[in-house]
């Protein structure tokens, strides 16, 4: 639990002292499945109602836990993802068998690529159906076991709280990730008075969280030798609480710090220290870094492809320190010198107890610097050119609150927002990385919603195309009456396809225009939320005012530059030194 | 309002400074000048996992998806009531050997997998269906191989045969002569040397302990 939830939580509970939550009574599978949510402290969870998973349903009617019925269970998948982010601790998930079941499926494949903790509870045909095609009948565990971290077929009504409780545990164990428990019918029908017992991750995926001594001892000594030291921070350190203690570490020794964009907000973006995130869109003073550091300490990291380029050129002089608490990540995609498995923070607090001296970077900071200078993150905006997107991520960004939560879909929005929004702490970017999951913005905006305190300010930055994946939502936003802005980008086209296109494909611009997109504002007013439109610079500022001011959802379509393209960029494979500034660098 | 002429500056890539150094396609540092890529070897895992419905999918499937080299794959039980072990024959590059043993390590079903040694023990069975017609050297080359003969008759005879890789890609070669009609091998399955433990945390003899989970640091 993240020090945030853990101080909510305090508050819920002295609130609540003369009022605490109801307890489910156990009679059922069903009632034991609730009730293991109850005690697993679960507050909120997002689903749809069908056939198989109905007794599940029933068994809510009676409990505390917030059910919010979502328009489609991808919804409901990003939704319980994205809260589970914000919050720190699993988010949940339910459907029917079949294809409830099937569409739960991208949302989870997207938690386990970004190894977020979700639990997701599926519906199931009777067991003695199993196997036969009946209705909905789908193999959900077999389905899901590529995509989740384990998943349990629950058999018997006696044990099916222990199990959710046990997935529960396991989601947020170690490295977080998705976990899913399929619950046949009968099971869930099946009667029982056994009350679920304390929530324990199974004993065989107990990670090692304090690191080996002579593998710290070693990454001290790698690091104090460094002349050229940079800090790697990846979502781990966000997932791992370690914001704080990395952050010490890196002023402390004053080490440059690059982020991933899962790390985002790990390291403050305005600090001196801070280069922003590197890799295919990263900034070119990050990528300059990590091409030139001669010592690579990389945190919470799975060396994704976007990151790295080409792994032949990837940090080519750098020794690698790499600090994860999943041991089948070191030396996956880049061999690590200094292997630390463990959890993160107490890692870096021993790497730094360890350490005698700091390394002797001077130049080398001086260096990051100079690159910051001479790679400026802009963008040119001339007055007889269309509203550019950038200027729209600059104008919300400065329109907010420090805290704001910002989430989006896939595409060239997502890389201006990540680009032109400064993030200062963890949690507040709320993202499909690994997946790259468009239609994540807006189930992922109503799950951050509700995970988020009633103060803080969320924004979802989205595409045209993205958000005509998942709009449907927007009638649970208004049902549930959720505070939420929709920014979109709206250029008519899948963006970062036609900027493909034009640069890899001479401009064969084959299924990617989106002219025909539906007026969002009036799409919006339709589903009961507001709705702007925004054509040029003078209306951008008044249109974020009003919809900021909007107690409700409100959606603000943005006629940005169709011919705007995201830069820097390093194309697959090439070395990240080589980011081009413009198309004619590719 | 927005007037700003000026976007993305800075040299050209060309122009930037690109070190030297060279990663080979496992992410270790190389000497450019000697391109060298890790060689294949093969080798044997033992691990000892919980007896539950679709742990064998688990591990095939964790195989086959990170697209591992698997040459055999076995299962059977063990002295302990829910435990089963699974031997596993693999050939890959050692980064890829480390990578399947870390993988499969993290399956919850697994409490414990580990490489065997060189001098591991290793057998596999055979079943060789050959033509009937030449009894007396079908029998003999079965003697020569210590084979044990199932089922004879006019037309077929089933022999069965046990032994390391190596003896039984030989004896196979020996039976081509008859005509080989159908062969069923079980793959490969081993125990370490002496009294070494086959998978770190295992309770050696027949005292029925569990074996006990344990975590990779590396």
């Amino acid at each position: 639990m993240s020090e945030r939830t853990a101080a909510a939580a305090d508050a819920d509970a002295s609130s609540q002292s003369d009022d605490d939550p109801t307890q489910t009574e156990v009679t059922s599978g069903a009632t034991a499945v609730v009730r293991a949510l109850e005690n697993a402290g679960v507050e909120t969870a997002f689903g749809v109602q069908g056939g198989a998973i109905m007794p599940i349903y029933d068994a809510l009617y009676h409990s505390d836990i917030r059910h919010v019925t979502m328009a489609h269970e991808q919804g409901a998948a990003h939704a319980a993802d994205a809260y589970g982010v914000v919050r720190g601790d699993p988010g949940v998930c339910l459907a029917t068998s079949g294809p409830g079941a099937t569409n739960l499926v991208t949302g989870i494949a997207d938690a386990n690529m970004d190894s977020d903790a979700m639990l997701a509870l599926t519906g199931q045909v009777p067991s003695d159906m199993v196997g036969s095609d009946a209705f909905q009948e789908t193999d959900t565990t077999g389905v899901t076991a590529p995509i989740t971290k384990h998943n349990y077929f629950a058999s018997s009504p006696d044990t099916v709280g222990d199990t959710v409780g046990e997935a529960f545990a396991l989601a947020a164990e170690g490295r977080p990730g998705p976990t899913l428990v399929d619950l046949p019918k009968d099971t869930s029908l099946g009667e029982t008075d056994r009350e679920p017992g304390e929530a324990r991750p199974p004993e065989t995926c107990r990670p090692r969280t304090d690191p080996d001594d002579a593998q710290v001892e070693a990454a001290a000594r790698a690091i104090e030798q460094a002349e050229k030291p940079l800090l790697l921070f990846g979502g781990g350190v966000v997932k791992g609480n370690a914001t704080d203690v990395a952050r010490n570490f890196a002023t402390e020794h004053q080490i440059p710090v690059v982020t991933t964009m899962p790390g985002i907000g790990a390291m403050p973006e305005d600090d001196e220290l801070c280069l922003s995130w590197a890799g295919m869109h990263g900034t070119g003073y990050a990528n300059m870094a990590i091409t030139h550091t001669d010592c690579l300490i990389a945190i919470g990291t799975r060396f994704d492809d976007r990151l790295t380029g080409g792994i032949d050129t990837f940090a080519p002089e750098a020794e690698v320190v790499h600090v994860d608490i999943d041991p089948a990540e070191i030396s996956k995609n880049i061999h690590a010198d200094y292997p630390v498995v463990g959890d993160a923070g107490t890692a870096i607090e021993r790497i730094g107890a360890e350490m005698e001296h700091s390394p002797d970077a001077r130049e080398w900071r001086e260096q990051c610097l100079v690159w910051k200078d001479e790679y400026p993150m802009d963008y040119a905006a001339p007055e007889d050119e269309p509203l550019k997107p950038q200027f729209v991520v600059e104008a919300l960004d400065e329109a907010t609150p420090d805290e704001t939560i910002v989430t989006s879909g896939v595409g060239q929005h997502q890389m201006w927002a990540a680009q032109y929004w400064t993030f200062r702490e963890p949690r507040r970017w709320v993202s499909s990385h690994g997946l790259g999951t468009m239609g994540y913005g807006l189930p992922s905006a109503i799950g951050a919603r509700l995970a988020a305190d009633d103060d803080e300010t969320v924004v979802c930055v989205d595409g045209d195309a993205s958000f005509l994946m998942t709009i449907q939502e927007l009638s649970v936003a208004v049902r549930e009456d959720l505070d939420i802005t929709i920014a979109i980008l709206n250029n008519e086209y899948i963006g970062m396809v036609r900027q493909w296109q034009d640069a890899f494909f001479e401009g064969r611009r084959m299924a990617a225009g989106y002219e025909w997109c539906p007026q969002f504002d009036k799409l919006a007013e339709a589903f009961g939320a507001r709705g702007w439109t925004v054509d040029s610079y003078d209306e951008v500022a008044d249109a974020i005012e009003e919809a900021l001011a909007y107690d409700g959802p409100s959606v603000i379509d943005f006629h940005v530059d169709p011919a705007e393209n995201v830069y820097p960029m390093v194309s697959s494979g090439a070395p990240n030194g080589k980011f081009a500034l413009s198309e004619d660098q590719l | 309002m927005s007037d700003k002429e000026v976007g993305l500056q800075g040299p050209a890539p060309e122009e930037r400074p690109h070190p030297e150094g060279r990663r080979n396609s496992q992410g270790i540092r190389i000497d450019p000048e000697a391109e060298s890529e890790p060689e294949r070897r093969r080798t044997v895992f033992s691990a000892i996992v919980e007896d539950e419905p679709g742990v064998l999918s688990r591990v095939a499937g964790l195989a086959a998806r990170r697209q591992f080299n698997i040459e055999s794959l076995t299962v059977g039980p063990t002295t302990v009531d829910g435990h089963s072990r699974i031997t596993m024959v693999v050939e890959e590059p050692d980064p890829g050997i480390d990578q399947i043993e870390k993988q499969i390590a993290k399956l919850k079903p697994v409490i414990s997998i580990g490489e065997l040694d060189d001098d591991a023990v290793r057998a596999e069975l055979v079943l060789l269906k050959v033509r009937g017609e030449d009894p007396d050297k079908v029998h003999a080359i079965t003697e020569m191989y210590d084979g044990t003969t199932l089922d004879a008759g006019p037309e077929t005879i089933t022999v069965q045969l046990t032994g390391d890789e190596r003896k039984i890609d030989d004896a196979v070669d020996a039976f081509r002569r008859f005509g080989i009609i159908e062969i069923a091998r079980t793959g490969q399955t081993a125990l370490a040397h002496g009294a070494k433990k086959t998978v770190p945390g295992e309770e050696p003899g027949t005292s029925g302990e569990p074996t006990k989970p344990t975590t990779n640091t590396q």
